[in-house]
């Protein structure tokens, strides 16, 4: 590639607009190679493609739970009871290591649908499990309660909401 | 360098003399298929999308029943430089294809609509199965045809037309039909198009050479998807090289101007 | 040439770092300030042009390796998933495949090169030597790179090939199974062929890295074939050769392009596009167009074992060239008679190229056997007898020297 430089036989100061058009040239080529050598470390789009999926809520009882697989990690589909919605509505904030409402981390009351990654080191927490009636992480000890949130333990967030929305009543596009 | 030039010459020409016509296999010497303008020919060529999805539809009502399509996604039919379906339109398409999934949560295996992500769905469930509904012949899949066959697209939509009663002489046993423009002349697949097999939404008249043009359009587009894309990066890329090789040759005689 | 370094270290970074590792100095005088015959022509940019080939190659083929399963179940599939998934995977990979042609290509001219300007006699023997090696190495690499998409070609191809082992006398056939890690071309031979692939073209980029200080020791030799004999003979490589080279290259990628982006399988075979099924042969099996020569050679002769001893012999003759033209001129500039014989050479080999394409029957295997004789005459007896018998031109003095044709053609 030919750089910019000064040609041999004018001073030093000058730049010859002809070698300027050709090192900017030369720079516009030399981008514009590189970027697809970098975009193709991107995602492909085959696995784009798995990068929304659409679950049916239909089967799922009260009180039930599912694990489904959305970008290769769990995602925890829990329909709540009246028991559970009521509990984590009333917890105070300051109990919170996260302090979030319940209500920010729902569309629809009944449905809680989080990632099952715990947020301290990444293991898959137990359901219905742990002090606060939510779920367990058995790594480390990490409690989370009927909304997902962290009470006790190392995680330092609660587990994560991924982006969804309900194409119907019950279904939902995760992603 | 002045020497060779004119032997140079010769050598081509004798070459060129030698050279048996072009896409010809020389065991059973095929007919040469003729030339098709293709809207997705030359330097800036693109795909017909009405072309696309009407060949979509005879592949599907036609060719489907015995040929996969394994590299397509239904998914495909929605990207750019395709036949362009919406999205509603692809899980539309998807769902009227049932799919095995699982093992669910008892082990099993079980049938699922197809979602776009999910590819086209086989007609045999392996190549043996394949040759056994066929007198031992394997239908190919068609996702790379038209790159597979020398000739390619001009080669199918010949084949795909040009079948004939077999001359005189040649013997065809039971489950093979005459074709010249296959090698050896011999095919297992009778001929698959007939006057209005399929009905076009769009109203073409579905003769056996709109439907040959228009599933061999589609399959050049499952076999080169990235036909639009490359083409236009290609116009680009030249016009780019052939400025930028200008500039490069002023910059060497202004540098080298000096040494004359 | 390697005479006194000219580097300078303006600053005082740039001291420290010439004490500890002399990089800039390396790059100063064998890029920058290297002296170069200022009447090398456009041949002589092919180089340059072969560098940036085997970087491209380099840097496109691990790419691909990212994203590629070299298992016989899924390598077929996968070079797929490139070509449709993998952002710019089509881009990378017609790169990647039209790339070893165009390298192929820009060898064949550089060697043409070297052979017409007697650039392989001395001083530059064992530059010469470890350009050979160069080739090899790059028909090896061509030649297992090919196997990888898997295909019909790629597996009978490879099957064609390493049967040839088989062929020597005693331990051919443990060679061949050794080579298969089976009994024949499979999985095995696919995963380690990936491996090698990948391996080979680092093994390429130390010897060219021999084969420039090969070159730097006496320097470039130039189209009258006369030695540099001042100062005046030559220019700085930077920025008088950079800029040709860029300039050459330029109009080799408008070709490369051409390939790429409108015309990306026509160097190749449509049955590769077939995934590959070893029960069934295609009705023509053939290699990559660079490899016909030596596969015409292989075909022509009618014992298996002759057939592989002469297209080793065909690439071992290169060898031996500086030895077996016996010319004191070095330019088939002053050779009238050699350019004659050079212009049938290259004849020769592009019909063995032609022939190595046409099944093996009829007028077609006459022909490459008189092509695989004429090859070997060529070198064998045609060379030697040459330089013995043929008058030559008048040779310049010097390059600088004003003679008809000499510093006229400085910049061609």
């Amino acid at each position: 590639m030919t750089d910019e430089q000064q040609p041999v036989s004018e001073e030093p100061t000058r730049r010859d607009f002809l070698f300027l058009a050709t090192g900017a040239f030369a720079a516009v080529g030399a981008a514009n190679v590189v970027w697809p050598l970098i975009d193709q470390m991107n995602p492909d789009a085959s696995v784009k493609a798995l990068a929304s999926i659409e679950v049916d809520l239909g089967a799922i009882e009260t009180g039930q739970s599912v694990t489904v697989t959305w970008r290769g990690k769990p995602v925890f589909i829990r329909r709540r009871t009246q028991g559970e919605i009521a509990e984590a509505r009333d917890v105070a904030f300051d109990a919170l290591p996260d302090p979030q409402g319940d209500e920010a981390r729902v569309t629809k009351d009944e449905w809680l649908i989080m990632v099952g990654i715990c947020t301290h080191l990444g293991c898959v927490p137990l359901g219905q499990a742990g002090d606060f009636n939510g779920w367990f992480c058995p790594c480390h000890g990490s409690h989370y309660d009927t909304s997902g949130r962290i009470r006790k333990g190392p995680a330092p967030k609660n587990l994560e909401i991924p982006p969804y929305e309900f194409v119907g009543d019950t279904r939902i596009k995760i992603g | 360098m002045i020497g060779r030039t004119p032997t140079l010459l010769a050598a081509c020409l004798l070459l060129a003399g030698l050279s048996a016509p072009s896409t010809a296999n020389a065991a059973g010497e095929a007919k040469n298929p003729h030339a098709i303008d293709w809207s997705f020919g030359g330097p800036f060529g693109t795909y017909d999308r009405s072309a696309l999805r009407r060949g979509f539809q005879v592949y599907k009502e036609v060719c489907a029943s015995c040929h996969g399509l394994n590299q397509i996604a239904f998914r495909n039919l929605a990207q750019p430089g395709g036949p362009e379906f919406s999205e509603a339109e692809v899980k539309a398409i998807a769902a009227e294809y049932e799919v095995t999934d699982g093992p669910d949560d008892y082990g099993d295996m079980f049938e699922r609509p197809a979602l776009p992500r999910d590819r086209f769905v086989e007609p045999y469930p392996n190549e043996n199965a394949a040759r056994a509904a066929n007198g031992g012949a394997y239908p190919p899949d068609l996702s790379l045809i038209t790159k597979a066959r020398s000739g390619g697209p001009d080669y199918i939509h010949a084949l795909l037309t040009g079948y004939e009663d077999a001359p005189e002489g040649v013997e065809l046993r039971a489950g093979l039909y005459y074709n010249p423009y296959m090698p050896g002349g011999k095919i297992a697949m009778p001929a698959p198009l007939l006057e209005e097999l399929v009905e076009y939404g769009d109203g073409t008249p579905a003769t056996v050479e709109q439907m040959s043009l228009d599933v061999t359009h589609f399959l050049n587009w499952t076999a080169e998807p990235e036909l639009e894309a490359r083409k236009k990066t290609g116009t680009m890329v030249l016009i780019y090289l052939t400025i930028f090789a200008g500039l490069l040759y002023f910059s060497m005689r202004r540098i080298w101007a000096d040494q004359h | 040439m390697s005479g006194e370094s000219t580097y300078n270290p303006t600053n005082g970074f740039a001291r420290w770092m010439d004490a500890r590792l002399p990089i800039m100095r390396l790059v100063h005088d064998n890029i920058t300030d290297y002296p170069t015959p200022k009447n090398i022509n456009y041949w002589w940019t092919f180089g340059g042009i072969l560098t940036f080939c085997l970087v491209t190659q380099i840097v496109t083929g691990i790419i691909l390796a990212m994203h590629y399963t070299p298992h016989v179940d899924h390598a077929f599939n996968s070079v797929e998933h490139i070509m449709r998934n993998v952002n710019y995977g089509w881009l990378i990979r017609y790169i990647h495949s039209n790339g070893a042609s165009m390298f192929f290509l820009a060898v064949y001219i550089h060697i043409f090169r070297g052979m017409y300007y007697g650039s392989y006699k001395a001083p530059r023997e064992v530059l010469w030597i470890l350009g050979v090696i160069i080739y090899l190495l790059m028909m090896a690499a061509a030649f297992m790179g090919y196997v990888l998409p898997w295909g019909q070609m790629s597996l009978w191809g490879a099957t064609v090939i390493t049967n040839l082992f088989g062929a020597v006398p005693v331990v051919g056939e443990n060679v061949a199974i050794w080579l298969w890690g089976g009994f024949s071309v499979d999985n095995p031979t696919l995963n380690r062929f990936f491996s090698l692939h990948y391996l080979l073209p680092f093994l390429i980029f130390g010897v060219v890295i021999l084969h420039i200080w090969a070159l730097h020791v006496p320097g470039n030799n130039n189209p009258i074939g006369i030695s540099v004999k001042s100062e005046q003979d030559t220019v700085p490589f930077h920025p008088y050769i950079t800029v040709k080279d860029a300039f050459s290259l330029s109009i080799f990628l408008i070709l490369f392009s051409y390939f790429i982006f409108f015309a990306p399988n026509v160097l190749g075979h449509a049955d590769n596009y077939i995934p590959a099924n070893p029960l069934v042969t295609p009705a023509h099996i053939v290699p990559e167009w660079y490899l016909l020569p030596f596969y015409a050679i292989l075909r022509a002769v009618p014992d298996k074992l002759g057939g592989v001893v002469l297209m080793f012999g065909a690439i071992f003759v290169l060898f031996l060239l500086p030895w077996l033209d016996t010319s004191k001129v070095r330019s088939a500039r002053y050779r009238p008679l050699f350019r004659q014989f050079f212009a049938l050479f290259i004849i020769d080999c592009l019909l063995l190229g032609y022939l190595g394409a046409m099944p093996a029957e009829g007028i077609y295997v006459v022909l490459a056997r008189v092509g695989t004789v004429y090859y070997f005459a060529h070198f064998l007896i045609i060379l030697p007898v040459l330089g013995i018998v043929e008058k030559p031109k008048e040779v310049p003095e010097s390059i600088s020297a004003p003679v008809l044709g000499g510093s006229a053609q400085a910049a061609e």
